[in-house]
This record gives structure tokens, C-alpha cells and sequence, in this order.
């Protein structure tokens, strides 16, 4: 690696350790996330995937045990001594797992961040609004409803607006937590053809139970496994027959987990 | 072949109606129709000395209900005429302690429950705010007499009597208030904070918005109890009798003393020789009738917002 001419990395994460209470959940794990990739993150239950996001993006900070060490820097700024952690989590969107339509409007549910963010201009909230429900593949579904209750809509529609929302509020690293869990698959396909698109725009992270998701949308996979680091590298390497290591080969072809 | 895995299921035999009855089967119904009468029974219990108590009530001050017998003032050493100051001294009470008493546990319980982290200050604070719920009306009147007739220098008056009930109801307001806030489910907050809201931006967008009914029937609940108390007015601004005109709509000044309806109850029953006997039963109509209907708006005010509830 040319380390010197390289640009700066979008994400340095440097012996990260995360533990709640007396239980440690990540063990020190250092990786990059280079700009405009998309990083796959893969691996078993209780591998610390979703404490990894939540460190990122300092959700963390809700949960009361928790304590973190190690440095997360984000354009090369440490994220733990940031004062405005909410311009930090306006950058650093986020997709939860399990859908969360807010009770209110839909329009409202997408608009809900940039007013957060301060913006009010009607026309610009609109144009918010339909890009992302458009990138979000659920314009078609609600464009005739946009005031009806973003709380009515099925589970796989409110997985969707779930993912407008993280979109609306334009942020450069976007992670993705599981998104497909609730949709079917050709949803999944036409978000994950927008996530190929956003890719020019947006570093992603997207952390998947699917290893054929990683192996489809990834430039890179990273392994986890029960808080350890276990390999990360290119796709080529990683859903290789012969990855660096013996446990990623196992883990990918279903041979454990 | 194994053995079959016991499933509960009662053994079928051939030729059997497949919802064959079994006597399990009809004790399981019978244990069923007793379980429900008992519960009702219990219910009708409970529901009885309620309307035992209001019949008997209406009953006995149907000679002196009227509408003149609620704006007319106490006459003639209070043996006759209506309950007008007291019953407008009541609602001054009621209203002034619960602006003052609604406002700060709100907000207090806001705090407790949003932002509060889960330290050992917070939870003394928290366990203060239960046991405060549980102090007897009478260690609150005591301690209105000492803080605000005496050591603030309000003497007795409705300003000293207001804020008793307002001490004496915040802490129900705020453990009420909690409790609706803690209905909103945490993911809508996870939602907002992952979008880069503050605290106080998801508070206003999601969390108050969607826990309003509980908070203002909390509120309204607590009307009945200050306005039945007792104890905490009459050491610190209740009195026996105050001269009003008939129907005067703002009688009293805050540093003033006032009638209530709860003392004037008492007054009547137990100092007053010779009322005729309709005047205290129709005082106390008065003040369950006032009481009913502003729990029974609560209910409504909460059905109403409950159809327009939104998950």
C-alpha cells in the first residue's frame, strides 16, 4: 500500500473496544473505510456488527453502560471528541434493521431531518422528499398519499421509507444495517441497483446475514467474528476459494454459523 | 417405532365425531363460565356502594338542588341559601395550583424520562418524586402553613392554599406525565437521533405530540383531589365564611382568604347548629357533580385522542 500518496480515508477506525459492563463486545479492531466504497461487513449473531455501526455514529453514547475506546475518525476528525455529534449523525446516516415509520405523515417522516437540519423552503423539502422516496423505490407506492400516516404502510414499505429517510438528510457515509430483512427480493434488488448508483456520492457500509448480498454490491468484505476482526479485504480475495483465512472460507460457504 | 410425544391431546378412537366431548372438556368450560362470574360478581361489588353513596346523595338534596342554590351565597348563619363563594373559591384553588403544579412536573417529568441519564442522583430523585406521591394531605397542609403562610408571609390565603395543593399534587402529575411519555416506544427516538435530531427536537416532533392524552388526563385526574382535599386549605386559607356578592365571578384577590367547597362540607356537617338537612347533601352534590364532570371530560378529551392515536 502507497501509503504516502494515498488519499486520507473516509473511516480510520484504530483498536476499537466497545464493552457493556463487564462484557467486552468488540476486541480492538482497526480497519479503513476508503471514500466512495461500498464496505461489506459480514458475520454470525453476537459478532458486534451493529455496536460497530453504533459507535460510528455515536448512538452509542444512549446506552449507559457502554464504553468505547480506541479512535474512530471520520475525515480525519475523532468522533468521540466531536461537541456537534448531530451534524455527525446527519453525515454518518443510518439504517436500522427492524422498519420504524414515524407516527406522523409520510411526507413528514422524510422531511423530518432536513427541518431538524434547519431547512424550511417548502419547495426544497419537496424536492427532498420525492428524490428519496424515489431512490428508496417507494415513490410509485405513495406519491398519491404522501399525507396519510407513514405508520399505515406495510412492514416492507416502512422498511423503505426507513431508508428515505436516512437519505434525506444527504449524508456522505450511509449505513445499512440489515436493510432487506423486511422486503421482498425484488425491492432488494432495486435498492441495491440505487445503492450501486449512490456509490459515486456516498461511502456505504453495509452490514448483511446475506454473504451473497456482500459478495454482489461490496468492493471490500470485512469478517467479524464474536467482536474479533477476522479478515477484510477485496471481494476477489475474501469470496475467493482461497481467502487469507481458513475460518472466512467456512463462515462464506456455510460450512459453520 | 417410538413412542408418541405427549401432546395434551385426548386420545381419538376410530368412528369417534372428531369433536367428541371429553370430561375434561366440559370441566374446562364449566371452570371457564365459574372463573367469568366471579369476576363479574366482584365488579358489581365494587360498582354498588358507588351508586349506593350517589342515590343517596341526590336523594337527600333534592329539596335544596336548584341552580339558584348554586349562585345564591350562605344565609342566615349558613342554615339556608346556596354554596356560590365556596363553590367559586374551589374552582380558584383547583386552577391556580394545578397552572402552577401542571407547568413544573411536566416539564420535571420531561427531564426524568428523556434526559436523564440512569445515575444514583437521578434515581433518588426519581424515588423522592413516588414517596412525595405517598405523603398523608395533612403533612402537606402542615407543611404549607410552615413555607407559605408563614416562612414566605403569605398568611392565610388562597396564594398559600393554591400552592399547598400544588405541592401536593405535583408529584402525581410527574409520575403520570412519566408514565405517558414512556408509552411513546423507544424506536421512534432511536429513529430521530439516528437522523441527527437533538434531544429536545425529537422531544417536540415525536415523543409530546404522541403522549399528550396521557399527560393532560394525568393532569385532569389530579383536579378531584385537589378539590376534594381538605386538610392542606384549612390550615392555610380556607375559612368558614367569607362575604361575597351572589353569583360575583372574581371575588377574591390572591393574598385573600377564601371558602371551598371540601371546608365548606365540613363547616356545615360539624359547626354550623340548625342547617336544614338538604344544604350539606346538596353541598356535596355540588362538588361530586363538578368533580364527575370534569373527570368525565377527561375521558372524553381521552377517547378523542385516542381515535386520532397514530401506530
Amino acid at each position: 500500500m502507497t501509503a504516502a500518496a494515498a488519499p486520507r480515508a473516509k473511516i480510520e477506525v484504530e483498536d476499537l473496544r466497545l464493552s457493556y459492563g463487564h462484557r467486552e463486545a468488540i476486541h480492538g479492531i482497526s480497519f479503513d473505510v476508503k471514500a466512495n466504497e461500498i464496505l461489506g461487513v459480514i458475520g454470525p449473531a453476537q459478532s458486534g456488527k451493529t455496536s460497530l455501526l453504533r459507535c460510528l455514529n455515536r448512538t452509542i453514547d444512549f446506552v449507559a453502560a457502554a464504553h468505547v475506546s480506541g479512535t474512530i475518525r471520520v475525515d480525519g476528525e475523532d468522533v468521540r471528541g466531536m461537541r456537534d455529534v448531530f451534524e455527525l449523525r446527519r453525515r454518518v446516516g443510518m439504517v436500522a434493521p427492524l422498519p420504524v415509520g414515524l407516527p406522523m405523515s409520510i411526507y413528514d417522516n422524510v422531511a423530518f431531518a432536513p427541518r431538524c437540519a434547519g431547512l424550511r423552503a417548502t419547495g426544497d423539502l419537496d424536492a427532498i422528499v420525492e428524490r428519496c422516496l424515489r431512490q428508496a423505490a417507494l415513490w410509485d407506492e405513495v406519491k398519491d398519499r404522501l399525507r396519510s400516516l407513514g405508520t399505515k404502510l406495510s412492514g416492507g414499505q416502512q422498511q423503505r421509507l426507513t431508508i428515505a429517510r436516512a437519505l434525506s438528510h444527504q449524508p456522505d457515509i450511509l449505513c445499512l444495517d440489515e436493510f432487506s430483512i423486511a422486503i421482498d427480493p425484488v425491492t432488494t434488488m432495486r435498492i441495491e441497483d440505487v445503492l450501486k448508483e449512490l456509490k459515486r456520492d456516498v461511502t456505504i457500509i453495509l452490514v448483511t446475514n446475506l454473504t451473497q448480498q456482500a459478495r454482489r454490491l461490496a468492493d471490500r468484505t470485512m469478517f467479524l467474528m464474536a467482536g474479533d476482526l477476522v479478515e477484510i479485504g477485496r471481494n476477489e480475495v475474501v469470496f475467493s476459494d482461497r481467502p487469507a483465512r481458513q475460518q472466512t472460507y467456512d463462515y462464506i460457504n456455510g460450512l459453520f454459523g | 417405532m417410538d413412542e408418541p410425544i405427549p401432546s395434551g391431546a385426548p386420545a381419538r378412537h376410530d368412528g369417534e365425531p372428531p369433536f367428541a366431548q371429553t370430561s375434561f372438556g366440559r370441566r374446562k368450560v364449566r371452570q371457564e363460565a365459574a372463573a367469568r362470574a366471579v369476576f363479574l360478581v366482584m365488579t358489581l361489588l365494587m360498582v354498588a356502594p358507588l351508586v349506593a353513596i350517589v342515590t343517596h346523595l341526590v336523594v337527600e338534596a333534592w329539596p335544596a338542588l336548584s341552580l339558584e342554590f348554586l349562585l345564591d351565597i350562605p344565609r342566615e348563619r349558613m342554615t339556608t341559601g346556596g354554596v356560590w363563594p365556596a363553590f367559586v373559591g374551589t374552582i380558584y384553588l383547583v386552577v391556580i395550583s394545578l397552572a402552577v403544579a401542571a407547568p413544573i412536573g411536566v416539564l420535571a417529568a420531561v427531564y426524568l424520562n428523556e434526559y436523564a441519564k440512569d445515575s444514583w442522583f437521578n434515581r433518588v430523585i426519581s424515588l423522592a418524586v413516588i414517596n412525595l406521591a405517598g405523603v398523608p394531605s395533612i403533612v402537606h397542609a402542615l407543611f404549607g402553613l410552615g413555607a407559605f403562610v408563614y416562612a414566605a408571609r403569605f398568611g392565610f390565603s388562597v396564594a398559600a392554599a393554591s400552592l399547598t395543593l400544588a405541592i401536593m399534587t405535583l408529584p402525581v402529575i410527574i409520575a403520570s406525565t412519566r408514565e405517558a411519555l414512556s408509552a411513546v416506544p423507544m424506536s421512534f427516538r432511536e429513529a430521530c437521533w439516528n437522523v441527527g435530531a437533538t434531544r429536545w427536537q425529537t422531544i417536540r416532533g415525536v415523543v409530546l405530540p404522541n403522549s399528550t392524552s396521557g399527560i393532560l388526563t394525568g393532569i385532569i385526574l389530579q383536579v378531584s383531589r385537589a378539590a376534594g382535599e381538605t386538610a392542606p386549605i384549612m390550615f392555610t386559607g380556607a375559612v368558614l365564611y367569607k362575604a361575597v356578592e351572589r353569583g360575583a365571578l372574581l371575588p377574591y384577590y390572591l393574598d385573600d382568604q377564601c371558602m371551598a367547597l371540601s371546608m365548606h362540607l365540613y363547616v356545615l356537617t360539624t359547626q354550623v347548629p340548625n342547617v336544614a338537612p338538604a344544604i350539606p347533601y346538596a353541598t356535596a352534590v355540588v362538588l361530586l357533580g363538578s368533580v364527575l364532570l370534569v373527570n368525565a371530560s377527561a375521558i372524553g378529551l381521552r377517547i378523542w385522542l385516542r381515535n386520532r392515536k397514530r401506530w
